[in-house]
């Protein structure tokens, strides 16, 4: 038994998270984060709508727990927002949901927990805590993060920042699940999110467009799309409306498939060519952080995540002084800088941490000294 | 669950007197009051009993009292009502200038929001007066911005927060000398202080029900007869043509009784929530860090409040803390979503510490007040240190059974918890 602080989004899997602790016979407390300032007429998006805290509260009501809204809307904007928007602004692609596990929920979160005398803070997300092979039930150290039962839904992904001790405050329990008993069990316990469709863009956009977002935040600065000799082939309005792998949306007359390649802020270009101008064998990471004790030694096979719902990649694992290089068994396409790269086991189960994309392979002979070439 | 449990949170809402609970149950099942019918009779006699002793209980006569659905609409309609029959009067006359209203910084949201709402609409020129240190509004500064053209002047009796009280009566009679209209909020000050519209030569005042035992969804907007109002909603003009709607008998039949019961119990129940508050505040004197804010004048705090200024304590691990140790007190407003937000109080006092309000009411005890008091000495020092706000073994519950969607709700359980 333990005392536990359920992060309650609104949504069905941190419901019943929350259901599966008390089923448990822990103690629970519920509280929603109010993070983003979006607009209280959003309707269902994210999970800072005020239909959220509602559906969150209700929730608690129904599972007879204590509930709470924070709001921390000061901190997400500091930590995230404004961190989303200055790399987006420097031409990198950060993913905000990370941001905000590291230094929102990992970070202010917890801290606020344990200073209330919490043993845990527990999430809906889609993974798995193991402990010498063993379901997590009770925080401790020792748990190691574990790919969901449901790989589709699998979330370890933006999990991967948690250190080993702040993993051994953590409780992870719908991870154990598959999403349809998920909903099964809500709609059992009576919940009326079971049937709640699951969110994908980012919180803190409600309307999705999230160039838009950005573009409001960052003003005009057009530029030149060039090919990979460096001939001028259209404009762009900001760096930011496009990324690394992106085919689409750049209103290139002609008709051969051409992909943005590269892009540098400095002098607002982006670089665009074919899919195999895309390939690159290895991937640095600058400063990895690791989810487990022992992070992977030199020469060690792993798996490379590079997308939230990617394919893992087999790699290799070469240790510099300058973090990790992840040596790809077979070159991956669309890499972009600051897109997280999140290490596996070689059996693709444990997940061992990773960190932002710091310089990636790029073929040679690019118009501009830039992307994973640039020291 | 802790076994003492101290509700301290009476200015938010104070239990049901259980005389009103059976004069509610009586009227509960009435016909409609103005169906013209003997049934229909029956109930309108009740509806006005209950506006003779309202109108008793707040120094007005019977066709001063309009019933509205509680506090907030009883502030709407008089600010929104008489500025837009102002408005209206001075269109006819070829005038199309908003009307010059003087209002406070500290007025609760109802005031605050609605006059906010007038002024961005265009209909309203607002002149806000900022609040003394001790968060009363002096007089002599509302005065300063009177003009010649103002057409309402809207200061609260009582602050719902801090507790500091407002010398209403000798604004009221400086602005009756200028013919300019006086709104008194006064929804904290029925349960200690005499309320009386002649007394204060005010012109309108804004009452709630569910603040002195009386039942949820009730409320007083004392409207001077000849004061020119436009309603807020059209409808059947039941109530003097400006509140339509159906009667609630019961609950207009309840309303009148918690009034009539307030107004009886009134002096008693100040001098002993006097003695308990002050044992409150002296209780918590010592501790390092926190300040009672509001006026030095016992005459000029509400008996019920108890105001405190806590540095270093974050608000969210207080409330927590507070709960945990069954003390219910308000650390602050709550947005539409439930998060704690500044207050607006404090910060037009320039206080910059995490407030904390505690309010005793009607079921007050000594033995509440020493467990609020051992419970602060203990949390306190201890979030500011930043210890566990949890003391071991105490659980964090509702206080309400748990009730699976659609359970019927629970009955509703007399007296304070």
């Amino acid at each position: 038994m333990a005392r536990v602080l359920v992060a309650l989004s609104g949504g069905v899997d941190s419901a019943v998270a929350a259901a599966l602790l008390v089923e448990a016979g822990h103690e629970v407390t519920g509280v929603h984060l109010r993070l983003a300032d979006v607009p209280a007429a959003a309707v269902g998006h994210g999970c800072c709508g005020l239909d959220d805290a509602q559906d969150a509260r209700r929730t608690a009501q129904v599972l007879g727990i204590a509930f709470y809204v924070w709001d921390l809307a000061d901190v997400f904007r500091r930590e995230v927002e404004d961190r989303f928007v200055a790399g987006s602004a420097a031409g990198i692609t950060p993913n905000p949901c990370i941001t905000c596990n590291e230094r929102v929920k990992y970070a202010e979160v917890l801290a606020r927990a344990r200073a209330l005398g919490y043993d845990a803070l527990a999430t809906g997300h889609h993974a798995r805590l193991r402990r010498a092979g063993r379901p997590v039930t009770e925080p401790g150290p020792g748990a190691e993060l574990v790919r969901a039962v449901d790989r589709a839904k699998d979330q370890s992904y933006v999990l991967h920042v948690a250190t080993p001790d702040q993993m051994a405050a953590t409780l992870l329990p719908v991870g154990e699940l598959p999403k349809p008993e998920v909903r099964a069990r809500a709609e059992a316990l009576g919940l009326r999110v079971a049937a709640k469709p699951d969110s994908y863009d980012l919180c803190f956009v409600p309307d999705g467009d999230t160039a838009g977002w950005l573009g409001a935040r960052l003003g005009a600065a057009p530029g030149p799309v060039v090919d990979l000799d460096g001939h001028e082939v259209g404009r762009h309005d900001g760096v930011w409306g496009v990324t690394v792998g992106q085919r689409r949306g750049l209103g290139l007359a002609g008709h051969e498939r051409r992909f943005v390649v590269a892009v540098d802020a400095d002098v607002r270009t982006v670089v665009v060519g074919p899919r195999d101008a895309l390939a690159c064998a290895w991937v640095e990471v600058a400063a990895p952080s690791w989810a487990v004790a022992a992070p992977p030694c030199d020469g060690a096979r792993v798996r490379v995540q590079l997308r939230a719902h990617g394919v893992a990649h087999p790699a290799t694992v070469a240790r510099g002084a300058a973090g990790i290089r992840l040596h790809l068994d077979e070159p991956a396409h669309g890499v972009a800088l600051g897109q997280a790269a999140v290490v596996y086991d070689a059996a693709d189960e444990v997940c061992l941490g990773g960190g932002p994309v710091t310089a990636a392979e790029r073929p040679a002979g690019l118009p501009l000294a830039l992307t994973g070439a640039r020291a | 669950m802790p076994e003492m449990r101290a509700d301290l949170d009476h200015a938010a809402t104070t239990p049901p007197r259980p005389e009103v609970l059976e004069v509610l149950a009586r009227w509960l099942p009435a016909a409609n009051a103005s169906a013209r019918h003997l049934p229909g009779q029956d109930a309108r006699a009740a509806v006005e009993e209950a506006r003779e002793r309202s109108a008793a209980a707040l120094g007005c006569t019977p066709a001063d009292v309009v019933f509205t659905s509680g506090g907030t609409e009883a502030d709407n309609l008089a600010l929104k009502g008489v500025v837009w029959a102002a408005r209206a009067a001075r269109r006819a006359a070829g005038d199309d200038r908003p009307v010059h209203v003087v209002t406070s910084a500290v007025e609760h949201a109802a005031v605050r929001e609605a006059l906010r709402w007038l002024a961005d609409r265009g209909e309203v020129e607002l002149d806000v007066v900022g609040p003394r240190p001790d968060g009363r509004v002096a007089v002599e500064d509302v005065l300063d911005r009177v003009r010649a053209d103002t057409g309402l002047v809207s200061v609260m009796g009582a602050n719902n927060e801090t507790g500091a009280v407002n010398d209403v009566a000798a604004l009221g009679a400086a602005l009756r000398e200028r013919g300019v209209p006086l709104h008194v909020d006064s929804v904290q000050c029925v349960a200690t202080l005499d309320v009386d519209l002649e007394a204060w030569r005010a012109d309108a005042l804004a009452v709630s029900a569910h603040k002195i035992g009386g039942p949820q969804g009730i409320g007083v907007a004392v409207l001077r007869r000849g004061l020119d109002v436009e309603p807020l909603a059209h409808g059947g003009g039941q109530d003097r043509g400006v509140r339509s709607g159906t009667f609630p008998v019961g609950l207009i039949a309840a309303c009148g009784e918690a009034l009539a019961q307030a107004a009886a119990h009134r002096t008693e129940l100040r001098a002993r929530l006097r003695g308990l508050s002050d044992r409150l505040a002296a209780g918590v004197a010592d501790l390092d860090g926190v300040r009672r804010t509001g006026p030095e004048d016992p005459a000029h705090r509400l008996a019920s409040h108890v105001h405190l200024e806590l540095d270093g304590v974050d608000g969210d691990a207080l409330q927590l803390a507070l709960d945990a140790e069954g003390v219910a007190a308000s650390s602050g407003s709550a947005c539409a979503s439930g998060a704690g937000r500044g207050s607006s109080v404090m910060a037009a006092m320039g206080r910059p510490g995490t407030p904390l309000r505690l309010s005793l009411g009607w079921t007050t005890t000594g033995a509440e007040v020493d467990h609020a008091v051992a419970v602060l000495r203990a949390v306190v020092p201890r979030l500011r240190a930043g210890g566990p706000a949890l003391a071991e073994g105490l659980g964090l519950r509702p206080i309400a059974p748990a009730r699976g969607a659609g359970a019927p709700v629970a009955p509703v359980s007399g007296g304070a918890a």
